[in-house]
């Protein structure tokens, strides 16, 4: 008798909600083959073969639920090993510290700050912007990427957020958008992307990143 | 180039059923709210809100699977609206893969359960929807009142303040519903629409009153929304969502084209 291989995808449940449509979004494009585990347990993390970090909600919420459930270590083992990829609040907590929330500490993994577009947030031509931004951007495909693989350059992704990445190592940026200013929306360093917008409401190009982490070994 | 406006079919969700009521009233049925939702999502719809117009607590099992098979099969993003009164109600959307939650009346009763569910949540996921009607008289400076329960109780608050302290409360978005307009087809009240839009920081989404195509190009132009909303001339087959983006590019304004 063969055994078929699965490969599993480990979508971290960390308590803040809403992993239905991550999980069901990665479901859609997977193959037969590929199972997806939304898991709050480290010993699944540790023996998937990719992990997705979504995140949703305030950071210091966020990062206080990756610590109090013991869930840091696991990621950072992921992040040293596997295809590994954040979403949204998840690109975040990557950084070294966010100023939501009176200021908190990440998990600095790629260096620079998360900040706050602010309240009288402006367009380049003195117009006023709202904060979140929220709605469908077009985003600058810093370098060729796997991830990138499949979706044309400027393509429109969903975003909502107030907070935004400022990376001090510009050879990590992956990608860019333009809200008032240029900023960063995807870091990317050998095995680890990360992007601020949600794939999984980001319709068919959307899906063709997370199917494209699916097919991903991890290789720049 | 930069962020798109964007335009959001509404379901309004009777009993399982896809309706749509002139003022709230004449219910039509327009189909089952999967399949509705689909056909959005195929057309380029750029977000699908679902309102529950009943909102009994029984139905409420029924609403939670209908989000969680919409979900399922729709990869933009969903608010779902209706009877949302405490952080379970909300927890419960979110899970079954709603991505934001509407707050109407229970904000109008309790205003600290959109800064507790802002709090819990996320500003990013809490709507507050308005219902307001023009108040003031013909020669008077504007004004708009909230209403309640279908446009049916004046609650004596003013709507542009009412809009400024929900956002200060936590909204991070704002879903306003002119009464006077809602199913009438003659477009919506752009007045409340940009005063609102102009008096808070985060997104505006106009709704009610959208007859046709130019409607909603005003919506954004003369009302400053940054989405619009429109139930009946998507339903009914009178204009495709395509149509209607392909109409508001044509006029200038930033829109996701496929």
């Amino acid at each position: 008798m063969s055994q078929v291989h699965t490969s599993t995808i480990a979508v971290i449940d960390y308590g803040m909600g809403n992993l239905h449509s991550v999980a069901k979004a990665l479901e859609h494009v997977a193959d037969e083959h590929t199972q997806v585990i939304v898991t709050s347990d480290p010993a699944v993390i540790d023996a998937a073969d990719r992990v997705l970090l979504p995140g949703v909600g305030a950071i210091r919420d966020c990062i206080g639920e990756m610590y109090s459930t013991g869930l840091v270590p696991s990621i950072q083992k992921a992040m040293r090993e596997k295809p590994f990829l954040a979403i949204c609040v998840g690109i975040q907590s990557l950084m070294s510290h966010s100023e939501e929330n009176g200021g908190v500490d990440c998990l600095n993994h790629f260096q620079g700050n998360a900040l706050f577009f602010g309240n009288d947030h402006k367009d380049h031509d003195g117009s006023k912007l709202k904060v979140p931004h929220m709605g469908w951007n077009q985003v600058k495909q810093s370098i060729s990427h796997p991830l990138w693989q499949g979706i044309p350059d400027h393509a429109r992704f969903y975003f909502v957020h107030s907070y935004y990445v400022v990376p001090s190592n510009q050879n990590e940026v992956a990608g860019t958008c333009d809200y008032g200013l240029e900023f960063c929306v995807a870091l990317a360093r050998d095995n680890v992307f990360a992007v601020q917008f949600h794939p999984e409401k980001s319709h068919k190009d959307g899906l063709q990143l997370y199917k494209n982490f699916i097919h991903w070994d991890g290789k720049p | 180039m930069g962020l798109a406006k964007r335009i959001i079919p509404c379901l309004d969700v009777d009993n399982g059923r896809v309706v749509k009521g002139v003022q709230f009233v004449d219910i039509r049925d327009a189909g089952d709210p999967v399949e509705v939702a689909k056909r959005y999502d195929e057309q380029g719809a750029d977000e699908i809100t679902f309102l529950d117009i009943t909102a009994s607590s029984d139905d409420r099992e029924t609403t939670v699977h209908m989000v969680e098979a919409i979900a399922a099969q729709v990869f933009i993003p969903l608010t779902v609206g209706g009877g949302i009164r405490t952080c379970e109600d909300i927890r419960r959307m979110l899970n079954a893969g709603a991505d934001k939650v509407g707050i109407n009346t229970a904000a109008v009763f309790n205003p600290e359960f959109v800064r507790e569910a802002a709090q819990r949540f996320g500003s990013q996921c809490i709507v507050v929807a308005i219902d307001a009607k023009k108040v003031s008289a013909e020669g008077e400076p504007d004004k708009w009142e909230i209403f309640t329960h279908g446009g049916r109780k004046p609650t004596g608050l003013d709507a542009v303040e009412w809009a400024k302290k929900m956002v200060d409360y936590g909204a991070g978005e704002i879903l306003l519903t002119s009464m006077d307009r809602d199913g009438t087809k003659n477009g919506f009240d752009l007045g409340v629409t940009r005063a609102i839009s102009e008096a808070v920081h985060v997104p505006v989404i106009a709704s009610g009153g959208v007859g046709n195509l130019d409607h909603l190009v005003d919506g954004v132009t003369e009302g400053k929304a940054d989405a619009v909303l429109a139930a009946s001339i998507f339903h009914f087959g009178e204009y495709s969502i395509q149509q209607a983006k392909q109409r508001m590019a044509d006029a200038g304004i930033e829109m996701r084209l496929p």
